[in-house]
């Protein structure tokens, strides 16, 4: 598979690339206050190390289904009940008035507005792109959510709906939600997302791959559909409802960040069980311990089954105790929702007025 | 393009619990055959919020001429108590539960308040514990025939019972749940440090429709405890506390009727084999030392880590430490609250002092401590070694002392080699080395892949100077029951 050849990311205005020589990746193992360092280690990384996206310090763990193998199953165990207390005891953090206020605004930023139906339409896609770009028509001071999530048939249209704002257009791609078809056809799902401008990928693993234990085809796929995704950011969808233990959510998610993911995320919101404070707990402990391994930042976001600003709040005091701040901004965590956010908005209108408004004073799309 | 942060950190704001859901009186009296009455003697003390050290209320203080009246009363009140069917008394238990449960929230308040603990654990802990011992002994009342003592054994008579400031309602519940559905009536001296959840229980009890007598509480220091142990008309004795008070009990009881449970210090093994997982295992050893400032007699204050993790583990453990919340027990995003008293406080201070004096590493995450009341940062000694004090000596605060071990029978061994046998820990993936190890440590509680959980349904008590007799489960019935009599009475 040959990738199309991608453009250098743009980095951030102001900040001149330091010199790097190619394959020089810093290494900044074990290390807690990097994580400015580490995002620009991990933008060079794709730009110095082509193809492989493998962090330094743990590219040998890839050299071979076996030692891959090896790799996952050394990972240490997950006591399910252990867990779960855990997420139920960070769950009953009580977080009020300028905390509550700071929650809402940052949970709205972090929202994936999401619409993936058969149904879609163009009207339903700009609809969609504009309540993104200004989510409370009566408050004009409300942040724009991170994203809208759409098909890749419908990535033009979402890019236009948002152009000249922040939001960006994130594409679930590679047969979502299912992934059962050829490599090629997903690949190419990928990069019509991209060539119609999408600036994110959500993609879906072989599940049947990794529950079958062929860890490899799974790596090599994330491999090929990053490559694909070129500047776009990639984000792994494990659909952990489907893994169903907690010991195969934490290998997964080692798997994804191995593979090069930029974020790894729960779930497509498609089968029964969704993204659960646990097993977003468990996956923000992997990328934690990943950076602290590689010095490489990862992503996460849950996706499917958040409808509460409480649920969202609850899932922020699981980023903040467990990944930490450095987590808590919408380029490293993200909420797949659609319901979601006019809760948020109802919820933030009550903060600012002191009284509950009312499905009528949000936008329904 | 990463946008730029909103604020630098979520801050969580402050999240108090009110207090105006409980009513302090300024001054309680002793609780003597159904009535509040004044000490004899009209001594009073007063009690204080460990975490403000503002003065709460003026309790009575019982001495010996008081015992007198209590037992009475008790012994009085045992007649017609204990010739009640099982189903009866069971009614008054359930009653009493009931009202715990309706009455949580404000009795949380409270022993937050009296004890220095926080919220989130009288709140999710504690009052919830209360309220099921006497709902799980409630229904033991009517089927104590077949709870495997022979058909129709009898309750002992008067129980007098001791009781700690660590768990305060708890441990009242512990003592007072099983002795009433055995048919005992009690007299219980609460600790003084912490009377007032006592109090508020015998106003439950008045609630409840307890006949006069039945439960008698009588706030106090060392003298009124002795004075009820030895007193020749109880025929039963429960405490809860130190080895050193255990000790002087035993002999004070040696050579009488008196039936004994005694449950005492402990110095638990929490062991962490290299198959462990991880980040529970962390919470798990948090939860061992932290809960309730560490308190707790049957705490995971050793930490014996598989050397071949260590470096690992103590990275993760300072990291989770670092997240920990210290300050306002009322808050309810309270983690750590305050000791409950200076003089547990400087004990705590002097044990920590030696540890670092005998070389071991000295750490505590970076926290503020509040400048009024009794407080001490949450601590982790490594370098601790079999022959350190705080590797024996029961410290009674958030104190960790980390060992490491080679092999499981190293574990064992070191676990093993204490004065103490309340608890331990065992934490690895491995079942079959959960069951091999279990087996062979010396501790009343061996809990595996978990920490300090209790249910009223399962025994609880120690090996050696840990104690002896049960309290929970089927077994903790047996500490206020005679076996019966050829005729089937007494």
């Amino acid at each position: 598979m040959v990738a199309r050849a991608v453009p250098p990311p743009a980095l951030r205005p102001g900040v001149p690339p330091a010199p790097l020589e190619a394959g020089q990746i810093p290494r900044l193992k074990k290390n807690r206050s990097l994580g400015v360092y580490s995002r620009y280690a991990r933008r060079y990384a794709r730009l110095v190390t082509m193809p492989t996206t493998a962090p330094h310090a743990l590219a040998d763990v890839t050299a071979s289904h076996s030692t891959l193998r090896r790799f996952l199953h050394g990972l240490p165990g997950v006591d399910a009940v252990g867990l779960e207390a855990r997420a139920a005891s960070l769950g009953t953090r009580s977080i009020k008035t300028t905390a509550k206020a700071y929650a809402i605004d940052l949970a709205i930023s972090m929202v994936d507005l999401t619409t993936l139906e058969g149904a879609d339409t163009p009207g339903k896609v700009r609809a969609l792109g504009a309540k993104a770009v200004h989510p409370d028509p009566t408050d004009r001071t409300t942040p724009a959510t991170a994203a809208v999530c759409v098909y890749p048939d419908m990535v033009a249209v979402a890019k236009e709906a948002v152009a000249g704002s922040s939001v960006k257009v994130a594409s679930v791609a590679t047969a979502f939600p299912a992934g059962r078809a050829a490599l090629d056809v997903k690949l190419a799902d990928v990069r019509d997302a991209v060539s119609a401008g999408a600036d994110e990928i959500d993609m879906v693993i072989d599940r049947g791959a990794f529950l079958a234990g062929n860890y490899m085809k799974v790596y090599e796929e994330i491999t090929a559909v990053k490559e694909a995704s070129g500047a776009a950011r990639l984000k792994v969808i494990f659909e952990t409802g489907e893994l169903s233990t907690y010991d195969n959510i934490r290998r997964a998610s080692w798997l994804g960040m191995l593979a090069g993911a930029d974020f790894i995320k729960t779930s497509t919101g498609k089968v029964a069980v969704n993204a659960t404070p646990a097993n977003t707990l468990l996956m923000l402990e992997a990328v934690r311990d990943f950076r602290a391994q590689t010095g490489v930042q990862v992503g996460v976001k849950p996706a499917g089954g958040i409808r509460t600003s409480k649920d969202a709040i609850k899932f922020l005091v699981l980023v903040n105790e467990t990944a930490g701040a450095d987590w808590l901004d919408n380029h490293w965590f993200r909420f797949g929702a659609s319901s979601l956010l006019n809760d948020l908005l109802m919820q933030r209108q009550k903060l600012a007025t002191g009284r509950y408004s009312g499905p009528d004073y949000v936008t329904v799309d | 393009m990463a946008k730029e942060k909103m604020t630098t950190a979520f801050e969580y704001a402050p999240a108090p619990e009110s207090r105006s859901v409980v009513d302090i009186a300024p001054s309680y009296g002793l609780f003597i055959d159904g009535e509040f009455t004044e000490a004899a003697d009209g001594k009073v003390f007063k009690t204080v919020s460990p975490s403000t050290e503002e003065v709460l209320s003026e309790v009575a203080r019982a001495g010996a001429e008081d015992v007198e009246r209590a037992v009475k009363a008790a012994r009085k009140a045992f007649e017609k108590w204990s010739a009640l069917p099982g189903s009866e008394r069971a009614k008054y238990l359930f009653r009493i539960a009931r009202i715990i449960q309706e009455r949580s929230r404000e009795l949380a308040v409270l022993e937050t308040l009296d004890n220095g603990k926080p919220i989130k654990e009288t709140r999710d802990a504690d009052l919830p514990l209360v309220a099921a011992h006497f709902f799980y002994y409630a229904g033991w009342a009517d089927k104590l025939d077949h709870a495997g003592f022979g058909a129709n054994p009898r309750p002992l008579g008067v129980a007098g019972q001791v009781i700690p400031w660590n768990f305060p309602l708890l441990m009242l519940a512990w003592k007072i749940a099983p002795a009433l559905a055995t048919g005992n009536t009690v007299v219980l001296k609460p600790a003084e440090t912490t009377p007032l959840s006592a109090l508020f229980f015998a106003d439950i009890c008045r609630q409840a429709g307890l006949p006069k007598g039945v439960v008698n509480i009588l706030p106090g220091y060392g003298d009124a405890g002795a004075a009820l142990v030895a007193h020749p008309d109880v025929d039963k004795v429960a405490f809860t506390g130190s080895t050193a008070v255990g000790k002087e009990i035993a002999r004070t009881v040696a050579g009488t009727r008196k039936k004994v449970t005694l449950e005492l210090g402990g110095k638990g093994a929490n062991i962490v084999f290299d198959d462990a997982p991880i980040d529970q295992a962390v919470e798990g050893i948090v939860t061992g030392i932290f809960f309730n400032q560490g308190q707790v007699c049957c705490a995971g204050s050793r930490l014996l880590v598989q050397e071949s993790i260590h470096d690992e583990l103590l990275d993760s453990l300072k990291r989770r430490l670092s997240t920990l919340r210290l300050g306002d027990p009322l808050d309810k995003n309270t983690d750590i609250g305050a000791i409950n008293s200076a003089e547990q406080l400087a004990r705590i201070t002097t044990l920590a002092d030696q540890g670092e004096a005998e070389g071991a590493e000295r750490w505590s995450p970076a926290c503020e401590l509040p400048s009024s009341g009794y407080w001490f940062a949450p601590t982790l000694f490594t370098n601790v070694t079999q022959a350190h004090t705080i590797a024996r000596d029961e410290i009674f605060g958030p104190v960790l002392s980390v060992l490491t071990f080679r092999t499981p029978d190293e574990a064992v061994a070191k676990a093993n080699n204490t004065q103490y046998g309340l608890s331990a820990g065992i934490w690895t993936e491995k079942g079959s080395r959960i069951l091999a190890v279990a087996g062979k440590l010396r501790a009343g509680v061996v809990w595996s892949n978990t920490f300090n959980k209790f249910d009223p349904t399962s025994p609880f008590g120690g090996y050696k100077e840990s104690g002896f007799g049960r309290e929970g489960g089927r077994h903790g019935l047996e500490a206020y029951l005679a076996p019966s009599s050829p005729e089937g009475k007494r």
